[in-house]
């Protein structure tokens, strides 16, 4: 029997040390409690406001585990609002390009729906309808798009689908999170983004970027070059830090610029990058408050996790990565990952950003590539729970934050009389 | 002989511009995986000792400004490093244990 000193997991009683139950990632009864309960009542990125450049911008985005659709707008009047993606006059999906799954991007002055030509405003508001003297009793000024709860913190747009969001945006967000709110995103505006159907459930594929337990096996190649691998090498992280359902852990590194080239990939020297970025960062995001919780030395990269499905990779070296996991059913996800940097000016930047973003792939696909099997291992039921050691603190975090939203979901729906509530 | 591709200065690399003058990763990607390894090792061994004058070159005009052909050089630099990581880092056109997952780049800067 072992147990670690000094452990990150005992800091947090309310974790607990014992194995834990992936049931929650298998059942098919779960994912519909989840959809309700999480997604239908947290909020949820969609966006960033660079996605609206101009008065008159809108953008859709699929939120497949509430079935629903929002457009999001930046109307005549400069603000951001989010709507049903649904015309109000029979249902049709209002936005879309190519099929009505593909989401939508542009500027408009009106949305027209394909079907019978009804019109809106990018203020919701319905504008035309076709043949109004034939409608009966019909009120236009009562058939606006049906709004969605929007707002948006430190250029991050989010949603959230409940009728009556239980706490603003900034709440939710809470301090641990909400002290990045001055972090120069809105300066990171090329991006790189990537798309991918996995799979898995959705939280298996978060548990993978949430501890650094499998790089060394997994990731072997990215220790470097061949059998000449970096003493100096650290993979545990230094800093983990929880604060409500969100959770954060800080890695350090040696700079890489500092690092004997023969630990590295020659076209790492080549290109001035890797797994940390480009070496050359950009005058921005110096000694931002909010960055490093932990304090610790040799700062690299903090990674968010920002219930339930964001996570916001801040790097020293002056970028970020946002990642977001949509299920689509119990055991099948969207993964969306965008690299954010502050533009290249230069054929030189361009490639040294071309370098990392090429890097994450390729180690992403390494992470993705085991997720299948981790689903067809959870789902044999072989194993009714499994251990975590302490650098697997924050899957722990993970899935009990899910259980608790879970639970109270169904404690809210049971004590609700048969005919006090919706349900 | 059809016109080339590439800047006066690196007509030792036209040879592979044909092939490697990619716009999108997603072309640089499929042309990785079906290029054997002997392909790959080729212009790899071609281009990267001459990568750092290429985007030397480049960098003479401003990035969303370059000549056709400056621009098809900073394309053959920008297959050069997807092609390293097959050359320097997996030693096969394949990432290790990728098993039946994808990845799509949805979007990039041009160039
Ligand atoms: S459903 Fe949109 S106009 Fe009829
Ligand atoms: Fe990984």
């Amino acid at each position: 029997m072992t147990t670690p000193r000094d452990s990150w997991t005992q800091r947090h009683p309310e974790l607990g040390t014992g194995p834990v139950s992936f049931e929650d990632s298998i059942s098919p009864e779960f994912y519909r409690l989840e959809c309700d309960a999480i997604f239908k009542r947290a909020w949820l990125n969609v966006g960033r406001v660079e996605e609206l450049p101009k008065d008159g911008s809108y953008f859709t985005k699929e939120i497949p585990p509430a079935k629903a659709s929002v457009i999001v707008t930046r109307g005549t009047d400069g603000r951001t609002r989010a709507f049903h993606n649904v015309c109000r006059h029979r249902g049709n999906k209002l936005v879309w390009d190519g099929t009505p799954r593909d989401e939508a991007r542009g500027i408009a002055r009106q949305l027209v729906c394909k079907y019978h030509g009804w019109r809106y405003g990018l203020d919701g508001g319905c504008r035309y309808v076709h043949q109004e003297d034939q409608f009966f009793d019909l009120d236009k000024t009562r058939l606006g798009l049906v709004p969605v709860h929007c707002d948006t913190w430190a250029g991050f747009v989010f949603v959230n689908l409940a009728p009556t969001p239980p706490q603003s945006l900034r709440e939710y967000l809470g301090s641990m999170v909400g002290a990045l709110e001055s972090y120069p995103f809105h300066e990171m505006t090329e991006c790189y983004a990537f798309r991918a159907e996995n799979r898995s459930n959705w939280k298996i594929f978060m548990d993978a970027f949430q501890e650094y337990y499998h790089v060394p096996p997994l990731h072997t190649q990215q220790l470097g070059p061949g059998r000449l691998q970096n003493p100096e090498a650290e993979f545990e992280a230094a800093h983990y830090q929880t604060d409500g359902p969100h959770r954060m852990v800080t890695s350090s590194s040696p700079a890489k610029h500092e690092i004997p080239s023969k630990y590295l990939y020659p076209s790492e020297v080549l290109f001035r990058s890797g797994n940390l970025g480009p070496w050359d960062a950009p005058d921005v995001a110096r000694d931002v408050p909010g960055v490093n919780p932990g304090r610790a030395d040799h700062w690299a990269i903090d990674n968010f996790q920002i219930f339930p499905n964001l996570e916001i990779l801040i790097y020293e070296r002056g970028w970020y990565l946002a990642y977001r996991y949509w299920p689509t059913s119990h055991d099948t996800h969207v993964f969306e990952g965008y690299l954010s940097f502050v533009p290249a000016r230069t054929a030189r930047e361009r490639a040294a950003r071309e370098y990392a973003a090429v890097l994450f792939k390729e180690y992403a696909l390494q992470d993705a590539g085991t997720l299948d099997g981790t689903q067809m291992g959870l789902e044999a039921r072989a194993c009714a729970e499994f251990p975590l050691s302490d650098q697997e603190i924050l899957v722990r975090h993970f899935h009990k934050s899910v259980g608790d939203w879970v639970d109270a979901y169904r404690r809210e729906r049971d004590t609700r009389t048969p005919d006090g509530g919706a349900l | 002989m059809a016109a080339p591709l590439l800047p006066a200065a690196f007509v030792d690399l036209e040879p592979y511009a044909a092939t490697w003058c990619l716009a999108t990763e997603a072309e640089r990607w499929n042309q990785r995986l079906r290029s054997s390894m002997d392909e790959l090792q080729a212009f790899y061994q071609a281009s990267f000792p001459r990568a750092d004058d290429a985007i030397a070159y480049c960098d003479r005009f401003a990035l969303k400004d370059m000549p056709d052909d400056a621009e098809r050089l900073l394309q053959l630099v920008l297959s050069l490093i997807l092609v390293s990581f097959a050359v320097e880092v997996w030693r096969q056109p394949e990432v290790i244990h990728r098993g039946s997952a994808r990845i799509d780049r949805t979007q990039e800067p041009r160039p």
